[in-house]
């Protein structure tokens, strides 16, 4: 597992997609909370970094299946899956390897924000005056959200031999658990059923770890997720059907 | 037995690609696995080092189970995919590297095995490019080489000579004949020189079913008509019904085109001795005496070719 897990996380940076990858999550961040007037941080006064973590999810939703449609599309349409498969290598080994690497990827994406943590604390009055047990949990929530999002792509990506299908079919799939639910929920024809219903999607579980709550309850749902989706990727996997 | 394969039968749906196919290969012999495009040499392939799973029947590798050793199986065979799919974006060593760590290489040994395969299949000048940047030919030793690297028993190689160029499929096979000297090898190719170059023994497989299953000698036998001569004299001659006399030969034809100059020997053996020395006795003027190099392929037209009739109409059940 480890070989593997060494090789896609070397391709990613000896391929241009980890730096831009880092990169473009890091611009398009930075826009958010720094310069764009409706919610940079400076403008609005409070030593919060709400704005971070609420958008982070968004910018993640496109950027994880980027990082994962290769994963397995791209060994399938190249004919090296057959290398793969046929090394002493299970393929759970194999699922796991390349889901950590992409995980990994994403995780390091997110260390260089942990300056914008300082800077607002920095700038609190007094210094150092932010919530940061809400900021903690904010990165947990953040990362778990990450790991899902990933093991959704690499689902996507086991189902397919195409590059893009991969990332559509990822990037739909994680907005919708990520906010779909939520827009269900909108719809008032659910009555009370609409609280449960919320509960199956991403952002509910997401908004109260970032509160600083962490639930087991939370986690666990994370954690289920990123296991049925592996799960499905080793069927997809076991089948030879590409 | 290093492989043997019972009954092995794969079916996409109603189409059988493989169809009730049983044979076994002894260690250290060198098989070759002939037959058309299509035939399902492949398909065979595939199954014996564990990638895709048999419909029904068995393989077995060193004495594991493709099915339930799949593990051990893997460990024992080196294969060489069709195609050779290799990562394009690493380097040679690099990648190498990487597949003996899936075989569980570690630290010291693996650069030393990756070295050693380097420098067995050629590849000292090339070990800092990147894959992609090779020549196919190159590709094709990388191919040979992850093969390799974790000294496996048995050797599956499908298709190794493909796209080659002919100084280079005289590499790689004398590469395979040297590797064959102490491992399995079993390779496909549809190339029938190939076999007489390097091959103990040949698997021919037509539509799914196994046709001939022999040495190459007794191949060459089976055609019925023995060996063929192709004698060549300096100006035409009527040396057909001398030659007819000489023992052993059962047929003499001039050769079409040639204006009674050449003639075609057909015999038991190879005839070729006899031959020279009628042509002393009688002072003809020989230029030219060989053996005729088609009696394999035709061999392998008739046996690849009529099976395919019956194949049209709806076949038996075989379950």
């Amino acid at each position: 597992m480890f070989s593997i897990l060494q090789k896609e996380f070397n391709a990613f940076f000896n391929s241009l997609i980890a730096y831009v990858v880092i990169g473009v999550f890091l611009v398009l961040l930075g826009l958010f909370v720094w310069v764009l007037p409706s919610s940079n941080v400076l403008d609005f006064g409070y030593a919060d970094l709400g704005t971070f973590f609420n958008i982070a999810p968004f910018v993640f939703l496109f950027l994880v299946p980027a990082i994962t449609m290769r994963t397995f599309a791209e060994e399938k349409k190249a004919g090296t899956i057959e290398l793969l498969l046929t090394r002493p290598l299970s393929d759970w080994q194999l699922i796991m390897g390349k889901y950590l690497a992409c995980v990994l990827l994403a995780l390091v994406a997110l260390v260089p924000t942990l300056l914008y943590y300082w800077s607002v604390w920095d700038l609190g009055a007094p210094q150092g005056n932010v919530d940061s047990a809400a900021v903690v949990g904010s990165y947990i929530g953040l990362a778990l959200l990450a790991a899902t999002f990933a093991a959704l792509g690499i689902f996507a990506s086991a189902i397919t031999r195409d590059q893009v299908i991969a990332f559509i079919v990822a990037a739909f799939g994680c907005y919708l658990l990520y906010a779909g639910f939520d827009a269900l929920v909108s719809l008032n024809v659910w009555g009370r059923g609409g609280y449960l219903l919320a509960q199956l999607g991403i952002a509910f579980h997401y908004s109260t770890i970032a509160k600083g709550l962490i639930d087991s309850r939370d986690v666990l749902y994370f954690l289920s997720i990123i296991a049925l989706a592996l799960g499905a990727t080793r069927l997809a996997l076991a089948t030879r059907n590409w | 037995m290093a492989v043997e394969v019972q009954h092995l039968t794969k079916r996409y749906g109603p189409q059988a690609a493989v169809d009730d196919i049983s044979f076994s290969v002894q260690r250290g012999q060198i098989l070759g696995f002939l037959g058309p495009n299509g035939a399902g040499k492949s398909t065979t392939m595939k199954i014996a080092t564990g990638f895709i799973p048999p419909t029904s029947g068995t393989v077995t590798v060193e004495g594991y189970d493709v099915l339930t050793d799949s593990m051990a199986v893997r460990r024992v065979v080196g294969y060489l995919p069709e195609h050779n799919p290799l990562y394009l974006d690493q380097y040679v060593a690099e990648y190498l590297g990487f597949i003996a760590g899936l075989h569980g290489l570690r630290g010291e040994t693996r650069t030393r095995r990756v070295s050693e395969m380097i420098g067995l299949v050629g590849l000292e000048r090339e070990r800092h490019k990147k894959i992609g940047a090779l020549s196919k030919g190159y590709r094709q030793r990388v191919g040979l080489a992850q093969a390799l690297v974790h000294d496996p028993a048995v050797l599956i190689l499908d298709e190794p000579t493909t796209g080659l160029d002919p100084n280079q499929i005289v590499e790689i096979r004398a590469l395979i004949k040297s590797i064959g000297q102490d491992k399995t090898v079993i390779f496909s190719t549809h190339i029938l020189q190939e076999v007489r170059a390097i091959c103990d023994r040949v698997v021919i497989i037509n539509r799914g079913r196994l046709v001939a299953d022999a040495s190459v000698a007794e191949l060459g036998q089976r055609a019925g008509s023995g060996v063929t001569a192709i004698a060549e004299f300096e100006q035409p001659l009527d040396a057909a019904r001398t030659l007819r006399r000489l023992p052993g030969v059962t047929a003499v034809e001039p050769a079409a085109g040639t204006a009674a100059t050449t003639f075609r020997i057909s015999a038991a053996t190879d005839s070729r001795a006899a031959i020279s020395r009628l042509a002393a006795e009688q002072g003809w003027p020989l230029v030219g005496l060989r053996i005729e190099e088609n009696s394999l392929e035709q061999i392998f037209q008739s046996l690849t070719s009529e099976a395919a009739p019956d194949e049209e109409q709806p076949e038996p059940q075989t379950t």
